[in-house]
């Protein structure tokens, strides 16, 4: 974490010196305070927790202790090494801080959720629906499928679409007004509240349907109006990484451009595609707003798509949740665990479309 | 890109070439015009709203306007206290990631934060409700009793913790992984020359983030702010469980009064709505869409004049 510049100075330690250099604090100082801070802190709060007779206070203790660090670093600097690399220092403290900070969420929610979630997981959560249950029992089979066949009936909608939009504004477009204003509104496209999106299938549903319909298929489109932006985005990234010599080369064989197309910038890019459209399910498979207002929610199995409610994984958490029936604790188990194998979904196919990238990535120059 | 030879020989057009430049282009074009229906339709749908009245609907209290007043200011307030929490965090955290943190881990920090991106929403519900309000009543507890003289934490004090402010929490950590992701990537297009003539003139490493990096990088932070506002803005699900909504119109952060938002008042409406009440939810949501749109509108206006960095992926 220290800037050690040339031949270390080993005689000048903690000693301000006069002229043009400065002192330094060695290379362990930062690491030192800190470790002095948090036994300070530390025993600070041990003494309120025995005290007051209450737990220990880790917070807190965390809280204290950036702080005192982040004083006793600031002071000792400007002591010894003068105000701006006291100032350097203490940003330092600073952005490292925060990106602990930014780490508690993100721990905390995988520890909540595993350490809830395994309590509800068992044979029966996977193999049976919610019809005719009321208190325990029961499970999320008929959830899970419908997440399923939404997400692959919005796949199958988005995918062709985004990518020949892709393939339209790198190959074809480059430079045309159509092809910037697409681009444009491919970008705002991404930034739709998901609840719009949602709202926007019920609208063109219910002025051919009649109100109040509700089915997969709606909630596919929904889903795919936010997936189609995402692929297109990405894959366009990739087209762009394809070397325009093995363009070049295809055509200066006699090939047709759409098979050049089909087959040599394709193939090139097809793990970076591949990746980026793993990403975008991942994004669609754990919304909720649009499915909920589309797709709706049932107890029983639906496997048609273009008949009736269907339930999906989170519609399921959320309903779970929020409509606890009694005893409390089987609804809340289950909410729980949907949400554990939700999340397990998505890092799933976040972890296989980042290792398919890497793996297969296209082999640049030789 | 075209196999150019003489001026006057044009490239043999194949049925293979015309079927397959159609259908791109086709595909582009439905792009447009599904963003086009989304108005189209929402607007169709939002007609008979703006003329409802008590009588018509049951939602509304007097006339269709006085409903989404006070969700749009929620929407805004809440929108506005996420971002005042999670630019500067994203701002520091993007900034350990490109110019702190050891090269060999900085990929991996960057991929830690982007998973916080792809938490669902609905777990982010959860964990507001089971972990974050109760962590955080005792605070508030602390605030109104001795801070309660400040408007912004006046009492009484929320027994849940379930307020405005937590639910403006959650749309944080909901936001930062967005604007982290894309400050990142701006931080490291930084000239590495611009970098090095700052240290080599004797900065500081923050001297020469303050130099180097910040001004060549202002109008991307902005613009990534605005990204995640718009995200803030449509957030839906993670406000609907967490907050504790009442609908009035409040700045208060504390207390068990909140004024609710547009997406989760219609996630929370909408399953039950009939008749009128459903065209009121959905010109609500094209309100909510008719700002979101603007906000990132504006922000990809100003990330396109320096077309490098996008948010989309």
């Amino acid at each position: 974490m220290t800037l050690t510049t040339a031949p270390a100075p080993e005689n000048i330690p903690l000693r301000p010196s006069s002229g043009l250099t400065n002192g330094r604090l060695p290379g362990w100082a930062p690491w030192g305070i800190l470790a002095i801070a948090a036994v300070v802190s530390g025993i600070l709060f041990l003494f309120v927790a025995v005290g007051a007779g209450a737990e220990f206070n880790v917070a807190g203790w965390a809280i204290v202790t950036a702080v005192l660090y982040l004083v006793l670093i600031t002071v000792l600097s400007s002591v010894v090494e003068g105000s701006r690399k006291a100032v350097d220092r203490l940003v330092t403290g600073v952005v490292s801080a925060a990106f602990l900070l930014a780490m508690v969420p993100l721990v905390s929610v995988a520890w909540t959720v595993i350490s809830n979630g395994v309590a509800g997981l068992s044979a029966e959560f996977f193999s049976s629906s919610m019809r005719n249950v009321v208190g325990e029992g029961g499970g999320a089979l008929h959830a899970i499928m419908g997440t399923i066949l939404i997400t692959l009936a919005a796949a199958v909608i988005s995918i062709p679409i985004g990518l020949f939009t892709a393939i339209y504004l790198i190959e074809y477009g480059s430079g045309r007004r159509l092809a910037r204003g697409i681009t444009f509104f491919v970008d705002v496209m991404t930034g739709i509240p998901s609840i719009v999106a949602g709202l926007f299938a019920y609208a063109l549903f219910a002025l051919f349907f009649g109100p109040g319909i509700r089915s997969g298929i709606m909630g596919a489109i929904a889903l795919s109006v936010l997936m189609i932006p995402v692929v297109v985005r990405s894959t366009e990234e990739m087209l762009r990484l394809v070397p325009n010599e093995l363009r070049e080369a295809s055509y200066a064989l006699g090939v047709p451009k759409w098979l050049t197309i089909v087959k040599v910038v394709l193939p090139t890019s097809i793990a970076g595609i591949v990746t980026g459209i793993m990403l975008s399910i991942s994004r669609v498979i754990g919304e909720t707003a649009p499915l909920l207002v589309t797709a709706g929610f049932t107890a029983s199995m639906n496997y048609n798509l273009f008949d009736g409610r269907m339930m999906t994984l989170p519609v399921f958490v959320y309903t779970q949740y929020m409509n606890q029936g009694i005893p409390q604790h089987a609804y809340v188990d289950r909410a729980w665990a949907a949400a554990l194998v939700l999340i397990l979904f998505v890092m799933l196919l976040n972890l296989v479309g980042r290792l398919i990238a890497k793996v297969f990535a296209p082999k640049m120059g030789r | 890109m075209t196999t150019t030879s003489a001026p006057a020989v044009k490239a043999r057009q194949r049925p293979g070439d015309r079927w397959f430049s159609g259908t791109a282009l086709g595909a582009g074009i439905m792009i447009l015009v599904t963003l086009a229906a989304v108005a189209v339709f929402l607007i169709a749908q939002s007609v008979p709203a703006l003329t409802a009245t008590n009588e018509t609907s049951t939602i509304i209290s007097s006339n269709f306007w006085d409903y989404v007043w006070p969700l749009l200011f929620g929407t805004v307030w809440a929108a506005f206290l996420a971002l005042i929490m999670a630019v500067p965090l994203s701002i520091s955290v993007a900034l350990f990631i490109s110019h702190y943190a050891p090269r060999r881990l900085a990929s991996t920090l960057g991929y830690i934060v982007d998973l916080l991106a792809a938490v669902p929403s609905v777990v982010f519900g959860l964990w507001g409700i089971g972990v974050l309000a109760p962590a955080v009543q005792p605070v508030y507890g602390w605030f109104v009793e001795n801070a309660g003289w400040f408007p912004l934490f006046a009492g009484p004090v929320s027994s849940t913790g379930r307020t405005i402010f937590t639910a403006a929490i959650v749309l944080a950590v909901m936001v930062v992984p967005i604007i982290t992701a894309i400050c990142r990537e701006i931080f490291l297009q930084t000239p590495r020359l611009h970098e090095e003539a700052a240290l080599a003139l004797g900065a500081t490493r923050w001297e020469m983030i303050r130099m180097a990096v910040f001004p060549f990088g202002r109008s991307g932070i902005v613009s990534a702010s605005m990204l995640g506002l718009g995200r803030a803005l449509g957030e839906t699900m993670a406000v609907a469980m967490v907050l504790s909504a009442t609908g009035v119109i409040s700045f208060k952060l504390f207390t068990p009064e909140n004024p609710s938002t547009i997406a989760a008042n219609i996630a929370l409406t909408f399953p039950e709505a009939y008749g009128i009440n459903v065209n009121v939810l959905i010109a609500t949501g094209l309100i909510l869409f008719v700002v979101t749109f603007g906000v990132n509108a504006i922000a990809r206006w100003i990330v396109n004049r320096r077309k490098e960095f996008s948010g989309a992926n």
